[in-house]
């Protein structure tokens, strides 16, 4: 079992009151397998994948990765999940704009001392990205950026993948032709790929789909 | 603040010149005080006599001018001790101030001049007589008989040469003039009779005078009384030859003292006791931002006079460090003549 | 109603960042302080120097002076009197009384003119007990207070308070005995007011020259070069505030980019938006500029004693060490701040006067360095550094210095970002590591933001290094001519020459030899000059520093031929070896030497001492110096002491040098002063310019975080590349700082102080000044760093939200 959540629970403060997001939510996702989040704005799914990420902590509940449950690592150690085994995808692509397209693909691998210039260079082909490698990110365009951000995760060759509404910001024929590619590349590492998405044509694009309506999974 | 705020400052601090014109101040202070009965010495007496705290040499002269009008000149040199001594240098406590007005029917010019005793700048000789403060001059042999009298301002100057053949003319008792009821005196005589030639350097060009001219030395120590405002002074050439001089102190109570002297064409005087004249004002004029009265009605009913005064100019202001109205008059009625007028103490 | 409300909004911002308020303020107060602050000091010296030259008119009114020779005959005076010349006499001279040097102004209150504008004279008793011995003394509350305790020859004192200090007015015939000048008048003040058809001056006194009024007096010319000084820093204290304002105002707008776009969603036109926020800024620059000008008379009161003091020490010149308020100085420090804030926020309010209504309203990223703009500013630089260096080969004098260390200041500023954006690639290039490799490129990215402080940073840096230098070498040069000038172990004044009778023969007995040291104060060229009559001894020969020497110099002064000059009088005379010098009328030697004399403020004369006591032999016989073995000097003193020698009157040579030393480090106190400030100012706009940039650098850290660097460890970068901007930034500035020392010591010191001095270099104090400024560049750091470090997660989580 490459990841387990065992009963999470998370809520927010606001306004002085106590608003719960995520009320007990257990699911498990196997080495090799894809499985798409879906759900409504404010379903709880965005917050459901940085738990999963370690970007925040849950009130309650397990996250087992890998066999170790997050949930009770110190700061350092997550940020070491995080840089060696968990891969992230946002939206937004966060690519580091002072640094070239060659130095943020490779960033992340580096950054986790397992770079693999053969692996990084059949990224860098399967993405189109070869005449870009010098360039940076502001001269990019969004569905280039996404790429890089993809290639970038995958260079480090993490175990779990996971992404945020990865097309969030692209028409649909770039989205689609992103979220085939980027899967197909997932599945090639052997990693896991959690996806989070409103979308149910995307989730169809992923093996198993899960669906979080209230803070609760509703399979 | 300029310097002339300063001197009234540094002045009216002292005793000298706490009151009243050109310092005739009250107290005497240590300074010798004028006794009756003590005969003129001349020529010494033309001189200086530094223990008295106040002491002038006053000329006033009204001249007609090649162009046929009437012109009025002024010399005055007044000396003013801050102690009843004189010293040499710098230290002497001797001051000295010179009056120049030259009085034209349009205008009236004034210059003065400001010196210190001991070191040469202004002082008098008595003989040969020499007076002088700067570049003006009161020079002859003899003060009662010929001397020549120059100033010069920044827009006029005036050259008069004087002869006289009359004496001096002593006034009140033998020279001893007294200024109030309450005895306050000085000593007090003129040269009413000199015959003037001369010129004056006006802006338009020099003009030849001739006319007459009038000398009044006078020198004390407390002249004026504690409730006197100043004075309305008159000397008087009337056509038969005689002189007339004339004067009231004005007092508080709005009362007046009066003095005179009648000298007749030979010279002789007689002295006119308090109320023997009187002075009605008949015109006032606006002078300087104040009324002062510039035409009179003076008249001495026991010499049968009673005539009628007009200024040749009424602004015949001297704007000087201590303000007066000096300047030369007409009169008519019983008599007529030439004259000069002088008032202080007009606020 | 939309007016206020729209208002109300804006304003609403700075409740909720009462720190960026505080920035904003403190920044435009500090800036504003600095400035108003120089300028209350310079005012407050020109208007003592204008009152100095106002003293009897001489700013206005003509005179006559002597054609040669130092004064006239009071004989010509009269007789210019007497001839219709409005002429008033004045009597000059200077004594001393202890170290201060009062100038005796002897006037004749009864002649003087109007125009003269002596004062009130208030307090006086009447003209009497002013002309007639022992005479009053009229000086400024402040010289009263410094001279009441010391015994002088002078006349009772009465306070004169819109005298000049160090100016005493007596009258003409006290002063005269006072100076033995009797029979002596100075000049002549000449009425404006001149009687008709006097004689020409000619004929009356061929030997007197009418002179015009200085337009501009010796002093103020002289002390320019300090107050250009005091300005300069000034300036540079206002331009680093300015930044930050500049990065305040710019973050305020910024954050509000969002609102921007509410507000003018619901209706607000732009022009409206405009004139509110600059309403807003009037505002805030009001405050602010009060707040400052408060400060600055803080900062000037503190400063003046010292400046005065420096002024004193360098060129003689008396200035009030007591400030005074001037409203026209209070508005201008007003309007400065508002005026600055107006430039800090014209780029803010242009970028949101073109702001279009969709924009988006998240803070814009800071753009990547512009290579372009990169080349500009390098190709700007070399512009400034030519022109500088043009204008000191073509220019000459204090201008020409200043227009070279303009240049070069200016020109370093502009070179820096430039400079270090080619360093910080070449650091990338090098670094091998993926975390090391983005510290460089992100280090370069924040280049811009950061550009202004360490620019800000660089030119006070620069400033200290150069005007530490300058104070350094100075100082060397300084102790070391102590130690060539103070020969003598021992100093003695007597109290009285009954007490030197008294005491001499101890003296003698226990010494080797004794030299007098007898001075009188005369007049050359109408500038005051200590005369000095000297032993023929080893002492001099061996140890006076000469600078330039005609041969056997000390035998032709001991013949009584030649005269010693300092080097003051030779460079403002233009005296050299060879010419003639005339102390008096008839009274002249050949120039055989000329000595340094550093710190002196007047002009000196050495010449042999027969001749000084045959011409004035009446001088006091009070001062020696006495040669003998060090370790008997203090015995001596003691049993001196015993016979009733006071302690003041025995200076043995160590504790002179020290007061020597102690007058030397007042002098330049000033310059220390301002230098904290300043690098002080620098270090405020680093710490606004770092808050700025953090909180706008969230969303370049979140990914960094989310890759799994720590908060602890991205906040320690983040220090580190503080620390080494900070630290390219002090080494950058060093050779700027020598050259801007170069200028100062070669150029502008000969100018304004009348010496020149050679170049020491001192690494240690570069090394204090590193340590200085990396410790201020980590305080500035530290809030954003900390704040970095101990962020909430759910902050940096946010970063990724989708609802942006």
């Amino acid at each position: 079992m490459l990841l387990a959540l065992k009963d999470i629970r998370k809520s927010f403060q606001s306004a002085g009151a106590e608003v719960p997001v995520l009320g007990g939510v257990s699911l498990t996702l196997d080495t090799g397998e894809t499985l798409a989040l879906t759900g409504e704005s404010g379903s709880g799914k965005s917050t459901l994948l940085h738990l999963i990420a370690g970007l925040d902590a849950p009130d309650a509940g397990a996250i087992v990765i890998d066999g170790t449950d997050i949930t009770t690592l110190p700061d350092a150690a997550r940020a070491e999940l995080r840089r060696g085994s968990v891969g992230l995808v946002f939206q937004q692509f966060n690519l580091i704009p002072s640094l070239s397209i060659g130095a943020n693909l490779s960033f992340q691998a580096r950054l986790a001392g397992r770079e693999d210039p053969g692996w990084t260079e059949e990224l860098v082909a399967r993405l189109g990205l070869s005449g870009l490698l010098h360039r940076y990110p502001e001269h990019l365009s969004g569905g280039q950026q996404q790429r890089v951000a993809i290639g970038r995760t995958l260079a480090a060759r993490p175990k779990l993948v996971l992404a945020d509404e990865p097309t969030g910001n692209l028409d649909e024929a770039t989205g689609d032709a992103v979220i085939a590619l980027m899967r197909d590349l997932v599945t090639q590492t052997g990693a896991g790929f959690l996806m989070v998405t409103h979308s149910n044509r995307l989730a169809d694009r992923m093996a198993r789909r899960v669906h979080l309506s209230a803070g609760r999974i509703a399979e | 603040m300029n310097v002339k705020a300063l001197i009234i400052c540094l002045f009216l601090a002292g005793p000298a010149w706490a009151q009243g014109f050109a310092g005739l101040g009250t107290e005497a202070d240590g300074f010798a005080v004028p006794a009756r009965g003590l005969a003129f010495d001349f020529p010494a007496d033309h001189g200086p006599h530094p223990t008295y705290r106040i002491e002038w040499w006053y000329l006033t002269a009204t001249l007609t001018g090649a162009d046929g009008r009437d012109y009025g000149v002024q010399w005055t040199l007044f000396r003013s001790a801050l102690a009843p001594e004189e010293r040499a240098g710098w230290s002497s406590p001797q001051i000295w101030l010179g009056h120049a007005g030259l009085t034209t029917p349009e205008q009236h010019f004034v210059a003065e001049r400001l010196a210190r005793g001991g070191v040469g700048q202004a002082g008098v000789t008595a003989s040969p007589f020499h007076a002088w403060i700067d570049d003006w001059a009161m020079q002859g042999p003899d003060l009662a008989r010929r001397v020549q009298v120059s100033a010069t301002g920044a827009d006029f100057a005036y050259d008069l040469s004087l002869t006289a053949d009359h004496p001096i003319v002593p006034h009140g008792d033998e020279g001893y003039s007294v200024k109030s009821a309450a005895g306050q005196a000085s000593y007090y005589y003129s040269q009413p009779f000199y015959e003037v030639t001369g010129t004056l350097s006006l802006p338009d060009g020099p003009m030849v005078v001739t006319g007459q001219a009038w000398l009044d030395r006078e020198w004390s120590s407390q002249p004026l009384a504690d409730d006197q405002l100043g004075w309305d002074w008159f000397s008087l050439s009337l056509e038969d030859g005689s002189r007339v001089m004339a004067f009231q102190l004005r007092q508080t109570d709005g009362r007046s003292y009066t003095s005179g002297t009648w000298i007749t064409e030979d010279g002789s005087p007689t002295p006119l006791p308090d109320g023997a004249i009187a002075f009605t004002p008949l015109a006032l004029s606006d002078v300087a931002g104040r009324e002062i009265p510039t035409a009179w009605r003076v008249s001495i009913p026991s010499k049968g006079l009673e005539v009628d005064t007009t200024p040749l100019n009424t602004q015949s202001w001297m704007d000087t460090l201590f303000p007066y109205w000096e300047g030369p008059i007409r009169f008519s009625g019983t008599h007529q003549g030439r004259g000069y007028l002088e008032m202080t103490g007009y606020e | 109603m939309m007016w206020r409300t729209a208002l109300s909004a804006l304003l609403s911002h700075w409740r909720y960042r009462p720190v960026q308020l505080a920035t904003l303020l403190i920044g435009l107060a500090v800036a504003t302080a600095l400035w108003s602050g120089v300028q209350a000091i310079n005012a407050e010296a020109r208007a003592s120097y204008d009152r100095a030259a106002a003293v009897l008119g001489q700013d206005r009114l003509d005179s006559l002076v002597p054609r040669a020779g130092n004064d006239l005959s009071q004989d010509s005076y009269i007789a210019l009197r007497r001839a219709g010349w409005q002429v008033s006499p004045v009597v000059e001279g200077s004594i001393r009384v202890g170290d201060l040097r009062l100038r005796i102004l002897g006037i004749d209150p009864v002649t003087t003119p109007p125009q003269a504008a002596l004062g009130a004279f208030e307090g006086g008793d009447g003209l009497y007990p002013f002309i007639t011995p022992p005479g009053l003394a009229f000086t400024s509350a402040e010289t009263a207070r410094q001279i009441a305790d010391a015994t002088t020859a002078l006349p009772p004192l009465r306070v004169q308070d819109d005298l000049a200090p160090g100016v005493v007015v007596m009258d003409i015939g006290i002063a005269q005995r006072l100076l033995g000048m009797d029979g002596r008048v100075s000049r002549l003040l000449l009425h404006p007011d001149q009687p008709l058809g006097r004689a020409s001056l000619t004929d009356i006194a061929p030997d007197l020259q009418q002179r015009s009024p200085q337009a501009e007096n010796d002093l103020a010319r002289l002390t320019d070069s300090f107050h250009l000084n005091l300005t300069a820093f000034g300036l540079l204290s206002f331009a680093v505030g300015l930044f930050i304002v500049h990065a305040a105002i710019g973050l305020a707008f910024e954050q509000r980019r969002a609102m921007f776009r509410t507000l003018r969603a619901l209706g607000v036109p732009v022009g409206t938006l405009i004139a509110l926020l600059a309403a807003e800024l009037l505002i805030l620059a009001g405050l602010a500029g009060v707040i400052g000008v408060a400060l600055g008379y803080l900062v000037a009161s503190v400063l003046l004693p010292d400046v005065a003091a420096s002024l004193r020490g360098l060129y003689g010149a008396q200035v009030s060490g007591v400030l005074t308020l001037n409203p026209a100085w209070w508005l201008s420090g007003l309007a400065i701040a508002i005026v600055g804030a107006g430039v800090a926020a014209a780029s803010s309010l242009w970028r949101a006067a073109r702001m279009p209504l969709l924009a988006p309203a998240q803070p814009r990223a800071w753009a990547r360095v512009s290579e372009r703009r990169m080349t500009m500013q390098a190709v700007a630089a070399l512009l400034l550094w030519a022109g500088g260096g043009l204008a000191a080969w073509l220019g000459s004098g204090l201008i020409a210095g200043f227009a070279l260390m303009g240049g070069l200041l200016l020109g370093a500023a502009l070179m820096l970002p430039p400079i270090l954006s080619l360093l910080l690639i070449a650091g990338e290039r090098l670094a091998r590591a993926a975390l090391w490799q983005w510290f460089w490129a992100d280090t370069r990215q924040q280049l811009p933001g950061l550009s202004l402080a360490l620019m800000a940073l660089l030119l006070a840096l620069a400033a200290n290094i150069g005007v530490g230098t300058m104070v350094s070498s100075f100082r060397t040069t300084f102790t070391g001519w102590l130690d060539q000038r103070l020969a003598a172990e021992l100093y003695i004044t007597a109290e009285s020459e009954a007490q030197w009778q008294d005491i001499s023969p101890l003296i003698a007995n226990r010494s080797d030899r004794i030299l007098p040291i007898w001075n009188t104060e005369i007049t050359v060229r109408g500038a005051p000059v200590t005369l000095y009559g000297i032993a023929d001894d080893a002492t001099y020969r061996d140890n006076w520093p000469l600078l330039s020497q005609a041969a056997d110099p000390w035998d032709q002064v001991a013949l009584g031929t030649g005269a010693m000059i300092n080097e003051q009088l030779a460079r403002r005379q233009g005296f050299t070896v060879g010419e003639e010098i005339t102390l008096l009328p008839g009274w002249t030697f050949q120039i055989v030497g000329v000595y340094s004399d550093y710190g002196n403020p007047t002009g000196q004369i050495l010449i042999n001492l027969p001749q000084l006591t045959a011409r004035f032999p009446d001088v006091e016989r009070l001062r020696y110096a006495v040669r003998m073995a060090p370790e008997g000097v203090a015995p001596l003193m003691a049993e001196l002491q015993s016979r009733g020698l006071t302690e003041r009157n025995m200076i043995d040579q160590a504790a002179l040098k020290a007061f020597s030393v102690s007058v030397f480090e007042r002098t330049f106190a000033v310059t220390a002063a301002l230098n904290v400030l300043t690098l002080g100012v620098a270090a405020i706009a680093m710490l606004t310019s770092l808050l700025t940039l953090s909180s706008m650098r969230l969303p370049q850290l979140a990914p960094l975080w989310a890759m799994g660097l720590t908060r602890r460890r991205l906040a320690v970068l983040d220090l580190a590349r503080t620390l080494l901007l900070a630290l390219m930034t002090m080494i950058a500035a060093l050779p700027v700082g020598l050259a801007l020392a170069w200028v100062l010591l070669a150029v502008v010191n000969v100018e304004a102080f009348g010496w020149r001095l050679p170049m020491d270099l001192f690494p240690a104090d570069w090394l204090r000044l590193g340590g200085l400024a990396l410790l201020a560049a980590g305080i500035a750091a530290a809030l954003p760093v900390r704040r970095l470090a101990t962020i909430n997660p759910a902050d940096l989580v946010r970063v990724f939200a989708h609802e942006r």
